[in-house]
């Protein structure tokens, strides 16, 4: 049983005063706060063992570069991932899937292909595939979601087809708290010669991810998500097709020979890896995966269920409470989309703002998914392992005020 | 209670023309249309604009948004209907000056109902929310005069 209470000690920032009130952090679908332990790790990283890797011959270097790669053992180990070789350190979620798309796009899809998506998906899933459908003259296909929220499998079925070379689905929705079944639509994916990738933003963090099993592809997540730093994440490839695939970017360590008018590259995974990584970032992932792993995957994702299924009826009996997503807390993560009929989510934000609860409000970059739920904004709240039962209460509670100063406060 | 600090924010005036806002609607015969959006969170103003003769004769505005960008589209509108193209501008200035926590003493009154909005100053997350419809304002007034060198370009020829 994971004690959230105790887990919170390890955070100094959720222990202030927002605007005179005790903070409750609720913004971790948007980043997640990072733990005592990984700041000293990092700090004492740069105080002792900092410098370039890979080219320097020097102890330091040798000791930077030891930790560099140490971290992507740490991440394959992690992702379960065959080898280290499938793991590319990138800049985040983002990153990694537009250099599928780029790469991956130029390998495998041609005129009048076919790339299938989700309307459940976060923009860094969106545009990078309408960019590759524009650039080779394919097609983008969206997947229906059934009423409840849930991605539409018949209608994936229906739409996983013939000429499809692509699928790239979010395993876990940053707005309806849904999780996908991306085993079943990687092996649709792969009945028809697609190729599958998974945005793994919000699941990695959240629960215990084995690529291996998952059979897909391609699998990206960021590490500020979990507890690590902004500005690093990691693309997982296929080492087969990785080996096939072109380098996104070009320069320093990810050459093998540079002639005059032509060059040779790297072996995998540096090939991708232009220019100096961000060293420190990969690190402190390693650190944030060995707290999280401390605290155990299974662990926080049970922690999360229990949270929802304590708040989630409470929310739901809040007159004018609108859910975005599925009301069954056995199907629904951590991530509450919501609005208050009545007041916009920015004006339910600030009031609770004020009250210090942090929730994120607006389109959760993903304008498609809030067109087809015919609604502009929502609110978001979205918990994590170190939240508690008490910071539930104060959600609740927060905006019930929140209405009535809208409601009879000024009007 | 830690709400009534919205008070800074949300005052009676501003939710007064949020619930009842100011030449909300479409113009007939409007010289420029703008279209703004804010793209970190969806809000979106259509604002018609009616300039003859570099003032600004009649004004209107769609959209949806916070209660603060509703609020201050009417309220913008009311302080600019009937100004000229320049002291539309200056009235621009001064609101995003006071929105940025700047003391603009007299400069107040030519806002009209907008000073009122002095208070997100304290809410530097509501900035933009504040001065969507100024904006588009802005760009209406660039686009017009745009408009009439063109014109005039035109005539010359």
């Amino acid at each position: 049983m994971l004690d959230a209470t105790r887990l919170k000690q390890d955070f100094p920032i959720l222990h202030q005063e927002v605007n005179d009130e005790p903070l409750v952090y609720l913004d971790n679908a948007a980043s997640t706060q990072m733990p005592l332990k990984v700041m000293n790790e990092l700090k004492h990283f740069k105080e002792t063992d900092y410098a370039n890797v890979h080219r320097g011959v020097h102890t330091l270097s040798e000791r930077a570069t030891s930790q560099y790669e140490a971290a992507r053992d740490t991440v394959s180990r992690f992702l379960e991932a065959k080898s280290t070789k499938e793991i590319l350190f990138t800049r985040g979620t983002t990153t990694s899937l537009n250099w599928v798309a780029q790469s991956l796009g130029d390998l495998v899809v041609e005129k009048g292909d076919k790339i299938v998506i989700s309307y459940m998906e976060h923009h860094s899933n969106i545009i990078p595939w309408q960019q590759l459908a524009k650039r080779k003259g394919a097609e983008l296909i969206y997947i229906n979601l059934t009423p409840e929220g849930f991605l539409d499998m018949t209608d994936a079925k229906s739409k996983i087809t013939d000429g499809v070379k692509i699928v790239s689905i979010t395993h876990a929705s940053n707005v309806l708290g849904v999780v996908n079944d991306v085993k079943t639509l990687g092996e649709l994916a792969h009945s028809v010669g697609a190729k599958m990738v998974v945005d793994g933003a919000q699941s990695t963090p959240h629960m215990r991810v084995n690529v291996t099993k998952l059979n897909c592809d391609f699998y990206a997540f960021s590490a500020h998500k979990m507890c690590g730093p902004t500005g690093i994440g990691v693309l997982y490839g296929r080492q087969e097709l990785l080996e096939k695939m072109e380098p996104v970017e070009y320069g320093g360590e990810m050459i093998d020979f540079v002639y005059d008018q032509t060059s040779t590259w790297a072996e995998l995974p540096y090939k991708f890896e232009a220019g100096t990584p961000n060293i420190t970032g990969a690190i402190g992932l390693a650190y944030a995966i060995d707290y999280l792993e401390e605290i155990g995957l299974d662990n926080i994702h049970q922690h999360e269920q229990e949270l929802v299924e304590y708040v989630l009826p409470k929310l739901l009996a809040i007159d004018g409470f609108e859910l975005y997503g599925p009301k069954d807390v056995n199907q629904h993560t951590g991530v509450i989309a919501f609005n208050i009929e009545g007041i916009h989510p920015h004006d339910l934000s600030t009031a609770l703002d004020m009250q210090g609860v942090a929730i994120r409000a607006g389109h959760h970059c993903a304008q498609p998914l809030l067109r087809y739920l015919d609604v502009m904004s929502t609110a978001r709240a979205s918990f994590y392992f170190y939240n508690t039962k008490e910071d539930a209460d104060c959600l609740v509670q927060s905006i019930i005020e929140a209405k009535e100063f809208f409601q009879y406060g000024f009007i | 209670m830690a709400l009534s600090r919205l008070d800074n924010l949300y005052r009676q005036v501003i939710l007064d023309h949020t619930n009842h806002p100011h030449n909300r609607g479409v113009l007939d015969d409007a010289t420029s249309q703008i279209e703004l959006n804010n793209p970190t969170c969806g809000d979106v103003i259509q604002l018609q604009l009616n300039i003859q003769d570099g003032v600004i004769c009649d004004v209107a505005f769609e959209g949806h948004g916070c209660s603060i960008s509703m609020a201050s589209a009417s309220m913008m509108t009311v302080a600019i209907k009937g100004k000229t193209e320049a002291e539309a501008i200056e009235i621009i200035a001064n609101f995003l000056e006071l929105v940025q926590g700047e003391d603009i003493g007299t400069a107040k009154k030519t806002l009209k109902d907008a000073q009122m909005l002095s208070g997100v100053a304290k809410f530097p997350a509501r900035i933009k929310c504040a001065t969507l419809a100024w904006k588009a304002l802005e760009r209406g007034i660039i686009q017009e005069n745009e408009t009439t060198i063109s014109s005039q370009l035109h005539t010359e020829e």
